[in-house]
């Protein structure tokens, strides 16, 4: 059975035109999709049930006695931590912001290592942006800043960029230009239109540069920047000057780089600067397939897109204090619940220590890196797979992923509300 | 089966005629009935003001752009926290408040029912996620479609039924419940960094004219017998001399339903300005409200500006990045495809500001000039003239001369010379209030059918009852207990239960979310044109199937059938 206009639970690109056959209650064949999304869907080998630690080895439990585990680990710890979130869908991650604030705990999501960043910096100077489709239909001009769509999102340089014809563009790679910004030549410079090399660390002088030949101020500019020569920041600004709708897509290249949010403000501020001469946006690729989802479910319940701290009954926010890093640096947290990410891949050492230290608990289909830290885990239906439920593209639309397949797994929300709804009857004891 | 019967209570009933009567109101099952049982659980008013639970008709308060507002300002957020407490979450921000703060604090001043005003069909879902998490008001969502492309194409095609058969799809299958069209075409023309200037002006490539698209959505909007008027936002929004721009866009309309207005036009303070810049900017309420007075088809709603800090947000987007470049605060843009805009920046409104002073000015002048208050009803824009918690000291201004007079004494001494309002004498009474903020809205958003917006038996029992006896108070002088008053009730019920006391929320709620659906015959089904397929396919970004908001997202769906003319 083919089942059309499936959304791919993969990358923020959320490419919602993917075509699954599925036989005998598996999936067999996927078309439409890049192989990160192919893979994702055709899946991995699943873990049947939970499990606990038991001295070295794992021994097999009942879904009823894990989440009796996690009601028990969050009810007891003093300053829980709950990460994750940028891989399940909004409905879990509502009960999950439901869950801290009872047990007031920590919650925070995968931004704070990737584009928190570019959240701070828009705290401080906005966003002027736009959904992928405005791009597609009308952009003349696009330009990747520290980031490899080719590598980690590659279908959005054929769904919505570089092959992508629009409304007003009927031969997109003929009438649009690429540019590529980045401190080594990736597989995207390689098809750019016009490629600029920054040494490492030069991000935010290269923008400042550009910025000043916006506003006419180029006698100004030394002769190169950060290894990049006037004459091409230049040619460049004169590039965005005569496109009639430029887009700015910005990776980790710009916010994990020396600079960080000042990187990201100092790109909205050229932005805005190009503003007044045509039309220009900027938007973050977004990597996880909900992860700004995640920021979008903690704005409207808690005020604030990550890390959030509920130990003083009120929602506080103070990111590099209530974010997770530095809650398990600072060894703070007492116990912790992972869902849909895999920290111990992605965290400094010092993190991962404290983690070995304190009860964990992650739901996940897949065994993952952080499994091996783990206290229980408790596998989960795949959001997309067989289990449906909101996800927000990197654009912030949102789409309600389908259900392919029917498995007996629960899903994340499921697990989640069973475990606060026991939370709550425990708290009111 | 639950009864309550509120006893004593001083009721303001508008939509019946009842005006300060003492008398009982009997619930049973979450409807006003004749009589309930002697088990029914009694509450005595002791005679307080009882008003049919408040209705806003144009708020926001859930989606995109509204949690864009919150996601970026982390400084609103601290300024309005309040911790979990019984069954209330914990909640944060002053002028964009997260969901239950709206819900809360709207709930604690006694409103029942939220009409979201913008919502961009593409991102419906988010607004609909969040009305799940706005748990003590029903709600509702206006649909935009202001710069909508196959809208444009049909209206230069002359096509007026295709129009309706694409807003008739649109709004199924988003849920949404009326029309709204903001700054219409501008939205489109600053896709490409444009704007239009007023109602002639062409939209680029479409080449259609605002004036179209106005005249031709409020008649589709009347082929389709939807229950709510066009909604519209004017072109031309805060610009000195807009006025001429707002009575022309109202003089395109109209008289075409015998049960309500034909066009909704919304917080008309921020269209109502004269001069020729900054330097000469002035009140232009009066012939705004003198218009208003003799073309009943128009309803209009305040977009009353207050003191203070607020953030402002619309779907109007070149507006928004002109008044960044005013204020040169934080900007964010959002462009969606095919269909409209948005921008937000914080703004702070002051006293000692001259422009800011006559915009103060202008949104009560247009209270107390247009004649009927069911065609003038009370609003901020919330958040973008004032954050929906000032709405009690709108209503002391609106009743006290006295109030007004000292407020003015405070505001930029040239007020004066711009702006009328000194010389206005009138005071609103208690029944004109009550029109403001809940029948008239009700009349206007044409909900009173569903039992909203009065307390006679078969209306949803939806009721607000406030701790202020109106024959022992004056408000033309008390006008401080008229605020304290408003401020917090005693009572709100919503569809019979009581969910707030004194401020504190009692439960969770249990909100429903009302939508349209217009019966559209199959040669005007949109989901079957081959056109409109076509072009959705290869313009938009998300697929045909995969746009609808599908029932789950309706928290207790109240879908409202029409028979549509086409
Ligand atoms: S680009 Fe991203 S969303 Fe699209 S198919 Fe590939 S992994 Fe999936």
């Amino acid at each position: 059975m083919i089942v059309k206009d499936v959304v791919c639970p993969f990358c923020g690109c959320l490419c919602d035109d993917i075509e699954v056959d599925v036989a005998e209650n598996r999936v067999v064949a996927v078309t439409n999709a890049c192989e990160l999304g192919t893979k994702k869907l055709m899946g991995e080998k699943r873990m049947k049930n939970p499990i606990l630690r038991d001295g070295d080895t794992w021994k097999d439990i009942t879904y009823d006695e894990a989440i009796r585990y996690t009601v028990d680990m969050l009810t007891h710890a003093e300053r829980p931590l709950l990460y994750g979130w940028s891989g399940t869908h909004g409905e879990a991650q509502c009960v999950g912001v439901h869950m801290a604030e009872l047990v007031r705990g920590v919650i925070d999501n995968t931004s704070s290592v990737c584009h928190g960043p570019s959240i701070l910096a828009i705290q401080e100077v906005g966003h002027p942006g736009c959904t992928l489709g405005v791009v597609k239909n009308r952009a003349d001009l696009v330009i990747y800043w520290g980031a490899n769509p080719i590598d980690a999102h590659p279908r959005h340089l054929s769904r919505y960029t570089r092959y992508a014809d629009g409304f007003f563009l009927e031969n997109a790679f003929r009438d649009r230009k690429v540019i590529v910004m980045d401190v080594r030549k990736t597989e995207t410079a390689n098809i750019a239109d016009e490629f600029v090399q920054i040494k490492p660390g030069g991000d935010y002088a290269v923008l400042s540069a550009l910025r000043a030949i916006v506003r006419g101020k180029e006698d100004i500019v030394p002769r190169t920047v950060a290894g990049v020569t006037r004459e091409q920041l230049i040619r460049v600004v004169d590039l965005c000057k005569a496109a009639k709708f430029g887009a700015v897509y910005f990776g980790l290249g710009l916010t994990m780089t020396r600079g960080k949010y000042k990187n990201v403000r100092n790109a909205i501020e050229l932005v805005s600067e190009l503003n007044r001469h045509t039309k220009f946006t900027i938007s973050a690729m977004r990597g996880h397939y909900n992860v700004y989802g995640s920021n979008e479910v903690n704005t409207w319940m808690t005020g604030y897109p990550f890390g959030i701290d509920f130990s003083r009954g009120i929602a506080f926010y103070n990111p590099g204090e209530t974010t997770a890093v530095d809650i398990l640096a600072r060894k703070e947290c007492d116990a912790a619940l992972i869902v849909g990410s895999d920290p111990a891949a992605h965290f400094p050492r010092s993190c991962l220590k404290h983690l070995a230290d304190i009860p964990v608990v992650q739901l996940d289909p897949y065994p993952n890196a952080t499994t091996a830290f783990c206290n229980v885990q408790i596998p989960v239906a795949v959001t997309g797979i067989d289990a449906e439920g909101t996800a927000y593209r990197m654009d912030g639309v949102p789409i309600r992923t389908r259900k392919v397949l029917s498995t007996s797994y629960p899903s994340d929300e499921e697990v989640l509300s069973r475990i606060y709804r026991e939370m709550q009857e425990a708290q009111a004891v | 089966m639950s009864e309550i019967l509120i006893k004593n209570a001083c009721v303001i009933d508008p939509l019946r005629g009842i005006n300060a009567e003492t008398m009982d109101i009997a619930i049973r099952d979450g409807r006003v009935v004749e009589e309930v049982s002697g088990a029914a659980e009694v509450i005595d008013a002791h005679g307080a003001l009882t008003l049919p639970g408040g209705i806003d008709s144009h708020t926001h308060i859930c989606g995109t752009k509204v949690n864009f507002g919150r996601y970026m300002s982390p400084e609103d957020m601290r300024a309005g926290r309040t911790p979990r407490r019984g069954p209330m979450h914990a909640t944060s921000g002053y002028s964009v408040p997260t969901t239950y703060g709206n819900s809360y604090r709207y709930s604690a001043m006694g409103y029942t029912t939220l009409l979201e005003g913008a919502m961009a069909p593409l991102e419906a879902r988010h607004t609909h996620e969040e009305f799940t998490y706005t748990p003590l008001q029903d709600t509702m969502a206006n649909a935009l479609f202001d710069g909508n492309w196959g809208i444009m194409e049909a209206i230069r095609d002359g096509d007026t039924k295709r129009v309706a058969a694409i807003i008739g799809w649109t709004l199924s299958a988003v849920k949404g419940f009326a029309v709204k069209l903001t700054n219409p075409g501008g939205t489109e023309a600053w896709q490409w960094g444009k704007n239009v200037s007023c109602i002639r002006d062409p939209v680029p490539y479409f080449e259609v004219t605002p004036a179209e698209i106005i005249r031709t959505v409020v008649e589709a909007n009347e082929l389709l017998h939807l229950p709510h008027s066009v909604h519209l936002h004017c072109n031309n929004l805060g610009t000195p001399g807009n006025y001429t721009c707002t009575l022309g866009s109202l003089g395109l309309i109209p008289d075409l339903n015998p049960k309500r207005q034909t066009l909704y036009a919304t917080h008309v303070q921020f269209h109502a300005y004269g001069g020729s810049g900054w330097k000469d900017f002035c009140s232009k309420s009066e012939p705004i409200a003198n218009f208003v007075n003799m073309r009943p088809q128009i309803v209009i709603d305040m977009g009353q500006v207050m003191f203070g800090r607020t953030t402002t947000m619309t779907a109007d987007g070149p507006m928004e990045f002109n008044l960044h470049r005013l204020h040169h605060d934080k900007w964010s843009n959002h462009d969606v495809e095919l269909e409209t805009g948005s921008g937000i920046i914080p703004v702070v409104y002051r006293r000692k500001n001259l422009v800011n002073s006559v915009m103060w000015a202008i949104g009560l002048e247009l209270a107390l000039l247009t004649k009927s208050p069911w065609q003038c009803l009370l609003t901020t824009d919330n958040p973008n003239g004032a954050p929906f918690v000032r709405y009690p000291e709108i209503i002391a201004l609106l009743m006290s001369k006295k109030y007004r007079d000292a407020e003015f004494a405070t505001v930029h001494p040239d007020t004066s010379a711009r702006a009328p309002l000194p010389a206005i004498e009138r005071e609103l009474d208690w029944y004109e209030i009550a029109v403001m903020t809940r029948a008239g809205q009700a009349k206007a958003l044409g909900i009173q059918d569903l039992g909203k917006g009065y307390l006679g038996p078969g209306a949803e029992a939806d009721v607000a009852v406030y701790p202020i006896h109106i024959d022992e108070v004056d408000p033309s002088t008390d006008y401080r207990k008229v605020i304290e008053a408003f401020g917090r009730t005693e009572y709100t019920i919503k569809r019979g239960r009581v969910v707030s006391r004194r401020g504190e929320c009692l439960v969770d709620g249990s909100n429903a979310t009302f939508w349209v659906k217009p019966k559209i015959s199959d040669n005007y089904d949109m989901g079957k044109d081959p056109d409109f397929i076509e072009k959705f396919d290869r313009y938009y970004t998300v697929r045909m199937r995969n746009y609808p908001v599908q029932e789950e997202y309706v928290n207790r769906s109240r879908c409202i059938e029409t028979e549509a003319e086409i």
